[in-house]
């Protein structure tokens, strides 16, 4: 049945047979020509600035460039750092709390901190732990004396060590872990196993550490790894709270390659190789280690030791959850603030004077800025929904092809640094007379939509029971009809979260605008990554809040739709 | 008189209620060392839940009441890891990430010499039928293999009872015979009582114990007792808890 619908060839059924193929290449072809598009100007040959001969000149710019061992040591150390903590932050909250009614509680919770852009959460994190800002406004002054924002060197925003870029990322990483933990612990038989552990006598933190952890970890390998390559990579929250002398190999990369002299972007292009392998490096040292820890644990997981209750490691776990909560909330909530403060000088904790004006002033600006973005968004989303829905649909139905069984590749976008392979985009689409165009810029769009939005939707679909279409079908339905009619409004629920997921992450997306948009296609995160140079508080609050609202806005739909009976 | 003598579980008015409903009527039960009551009833009628409540891993829908003391100890309170109760599902549910041995081993409680922990498995793997296959992993084993797998870690772990929640429903015929006296074997030579619950009768036939058949309870009848304590040494005052009556050979 399904190989003869095949054969009659009509057009979808033959949209369908090439879904995962042309999947692969709308995602592999941009990645595998920027990358070379990448590598061809660090080896100094890049036409367009008339460098057109071989050489090893780049490397040498690159090596000799002050501030570089600092700027890579910079990255390494905030990557690794931000990961780990986010990693052991949430392992810890899956550890206390698997067994318990607080799972269901910090599910919940995560929704919104999982919608709201990393850049939009940088400005509220740095509002907030800056010296002039919300923290010490609380204490100040009747606790530390200050009268005056104290001049505090190497601390709060921008600190010479990537502490707050650290905390930046922990706020928004470990959420994301979080979810994706608990999505693997609902894979596992995560109360047989642990029924069985504590009846041997096992606390409920050894049990999730000696029984889970050891099947639940592969399932997060690849978020992880997604999450070291980002830290190491990100560009947008490093210019707004990360160091910036030197700043990190990305952010340097970026400002070589933008900066006034048309000569350094080979250079530039040869820090971003430098990037890619140094991601390379860090996944593979990453997953040496967790392999060494797992061989060592051994000789400790079947010892016998049981461990008790673990009453204050659960305080502990659910204090650092708590505060990371509490910090991305405060700073949302200090963004709101400022976005309607007219007066808030410096140790009062709420604005003087209170003023819609910051709107006002900013609508029409920023309602252009919606629109651009929400355009880009619902396109890129639309896109990675259909070609995701495609895929899902020909593994369900048809035998599995080469290209069908190879789509592990989707997570590809999501290892490679974007610094890596958008400037070769870049650098092809200047070439092709392509840059700054609506494809462009919704194509690169989808490179990282279509990740999130099919690895959201695989697990739904591959759970549907096929005797809801099998029934529509033996009642006479076509296959299209048994499609359109049963099973995409069965999983409407899950079909509206991914596409609220895609565009949340359309929307967060900074250096793809920039480098496709040419700097003709302003939307919010750019134009408010921009702003965070000029420090007027109003305006990044207002722009920080839409940025934030949109995906929120999103979810809501998302979450209505999916309750709706139809 | 032997030490394992004070072992003895009893079940002192045991109520469990889901949406305010009770699930069976009130129960009162003595298990002795080595004996094995089997519990029965049809599906729904709230025996899984019932041995949930004894090891302490009733979901939070259900709410209960009533004693469960073994050893002199009651246990309502404690947690499921301090209650020195082995379980042994339908599914083996061996560790994936560890090897047949290692399944054992950490059954095994902390504080004895690697040779002591390595001779204890080793022997047990012998025990079970299972030697030459600690390095194996447990998803190359057949379900009889697994099933002693398991018994083995449980026992590992000396507790002092044993519930059993069908463990031998996903087993076939012969196997299944073959794995009851297997347990039952151990159970009794390690004077554990245990608790067998089932829908087979020919579980119920093989424990040799008495048996206790759940039934919902008649309508409006909330709280008043009507289970007495099984007798082991007289078949003949098996608890009454349904108006049907037990099932007997």
């Amino acid at each position: 049945m399904n190989r003869e619908t095949a054969r009659r060839g009509s057009w979808s059924a033959l949209a369908l047979n090439r879904a995962p193929a042309l999947t692969l290449f709308i995602l592999l072809a941009p990645i595998a020509a920027g990358l070379l598009g990448t590598l061809l100007p660090a080896f100094g040959w890049l036409p367009v600035v008339g460098a057109a001969d071989f050489s090893l000149e780049p490397w040498r710019a690159l090596w000799a460039a002050p501030g570089l061992g600092q700027s890579l040591a910079l990255s390494l150390w905030t990557g690794f750092a931000a990961t780990a903590l986010s990693l052991l932050l949430a392992l810890a909250l899956l550890a206390t709390c698997h067994h318990t009614l607080w799972l269901r509680r910090i599910r919940q919770s995560l929704a919104p901190l999982l919608a709201v852009p990393h850049a939009a959460l940088a400005f509220g994190l740095a509002f907030l732990i800056a010296p002039s800002g919300w923290l010490a406004r609380w204490f100040s002054p009747w606790a530390t004396g200050w009268e005056r924002p104290p001049d505090l060197a190497g601390f709060g925003p921008q600190d010479p060590w990537g502490l707050s870029l650290i905390l930046a990322l922990l706020l928004k990483q470990t959420p994301y872990l979080l979810f994706m933990g608990l999505s693997g612990l609902s894979q596992l038989p995560l109360e047989s196993w642990s029924s069985v552990a504590r009846s041997l006598g096992y606390g409920p933190i050894t049990t999730f550490f000696k029984v889970i952890l050891p099947s639940l970890y592969p399932l997060l390998r690849l978020p992880v790894f997604a999450a070291l390559a980002f830290s190491l990579t990100v560009v947008d929250v490093a210019l707004i709270i990360g160091p910036s002398t030197p700043p990190t190999l990305a952010v340097q990369a970026l400002r070589w390659f933008n900066g006034p002299e048309l000569t350094w972007r080979l250079p530039a292009a040869a820090a971003a190789v430098l990037l890619t392998l140094l991601v390379l490096i860090a996944l593979a040292t990453w997953e040496g280690m967790v392999r060494l820890l797992g061989r060592l644990s051994r000789f400790w997981v079947i010892g016998g030791w049981r461990g008790g209750m673990g009453g204050i490691a659960r305080r502990l776990a659910l204090g650092g959850g708590g505060a990371v909560f509490a910090c991305a909330t405060l700073s949302m909530g200090g963004l709101l603030l400022w976005s309607f403060a007219q007066r808030w000088p410096f140790p009062l904790a709420w604005p003087e004077r209170w003023t819609p004006d910051n709107w006002i002033g900013q609508s029409g600006n920023l309602l252009a800025m919606i629109g651009t973005t929400s355009i880009i968004g619902v396109a890129a989303t639309a896109l990675a929904l259909g070609l995701s829905l495609a895929c899902l649909e020909h593994e369900a139905h048809r035998r599995p092809t080469f290209a069908g069984r190879s789509l592990w590749l989707l997570y590809l976008p999501l290892l490679v640094p974007q610094v890596g392979f958008l400037f070769g985009i870049q650098v092809l689409l200047v070439w092709g007379g392509l840059d700054g165009g609506w494809p462009a810029l919704v194509w690169t769009h989808v490179l990282f939509v279509l990740p999130y939005v099919f690895l959201s939707l695989a697990d739904p679909w591959r759970a549907f029971d096929a005797r809801y279409e099998q029934t529509a079908l033996a009642l006479g339905a076509s296959r299209a009809r048994a499609f359109w009619r049963v099973k995409l409004p069965l999983l409407r629920g899950p079909v509206a979260v991914a596409a609220a997921l895609g565009f949340s992450v359309s929307v967060a997306q900074y250096l793809p605008t920039l480098f496709a948009g040419a700097g003709r296609h302003a939307t919010i995160t750019t134009e408010a990554v921009t702003l965070a140079s000029g420090g007027n508080r109003r305006v990044i609050g207002a722009f920080a809040v839409v940025q934030a609202a949109l995906p929120l806005l999103g979810f809501a739909a998302a979450l209505w739709i999916a309750k709706r009976r139809t | 008189m032997n030490v394992h003598d004070s072992r003895i579980l009893t079940l002192g008015d045991i109520r469990i209620r889901l949406l305010d409903r009770l699930l069976f009527a009130p129960l009162n039960l003595t298990i002795h060392p080595g004996e094995v009551v089997t519990v029965m009833g049809p599906s729904g009628c709230g025996k899984s839940t019932l041995l949930n409540y004894l090891c302490g891993t009733l979901p939070p829908a259900f709410e209960a009441q009533g004693s469960v003391r073994l050893s002199g100890r009651e246990l309502v309170d404690l947690p499921v890891e301090q209650r020195r109760i082995g379980i042994l599902f339908q599914d083996a549910l061996l560790f994936p990430h560890l090897s047949v041995a290692d399944n054992l081993a950490f059954g095994l409680q902390a504080g004895q010499s690697r040779q002591t922990r390595r001779l204890r498995v080793e022997t047990a793997l012998l025990d079970a039928g299972l030697e030459g296959l600690g390095g194996r992993d447990p998803a190359t084993l057949s379900a009889g293999q697994r099933a002693r797998a398991a018994l083995m870690r449980t026992l590992l772990a000396e507790p002092e009872a044993l519930l059993l929640d069908e463990p031998f429903s996903k087993l076939d015929t012969e196997l299944r015979a073959r794995m009851r006296t297997f347990v039952f074997e151990h159970a009794r030579q390690r004077r554990l009582p245990t608790l067998l619950v089932t829908h087979d009768p020919a579980d119920a036939d093989d424990a040799g114990g008495p048996v206790v058949v759940l039934d919902r309870p008649p309508a409006l009848s909330d709280g008043n007792p009507t289970a007495a304590a099984a007798d082991p040494e007289n078949p003949e005052t098996v608890p009454r808890l349904a108006p049907s009556g037990p099932r007997r050979p």
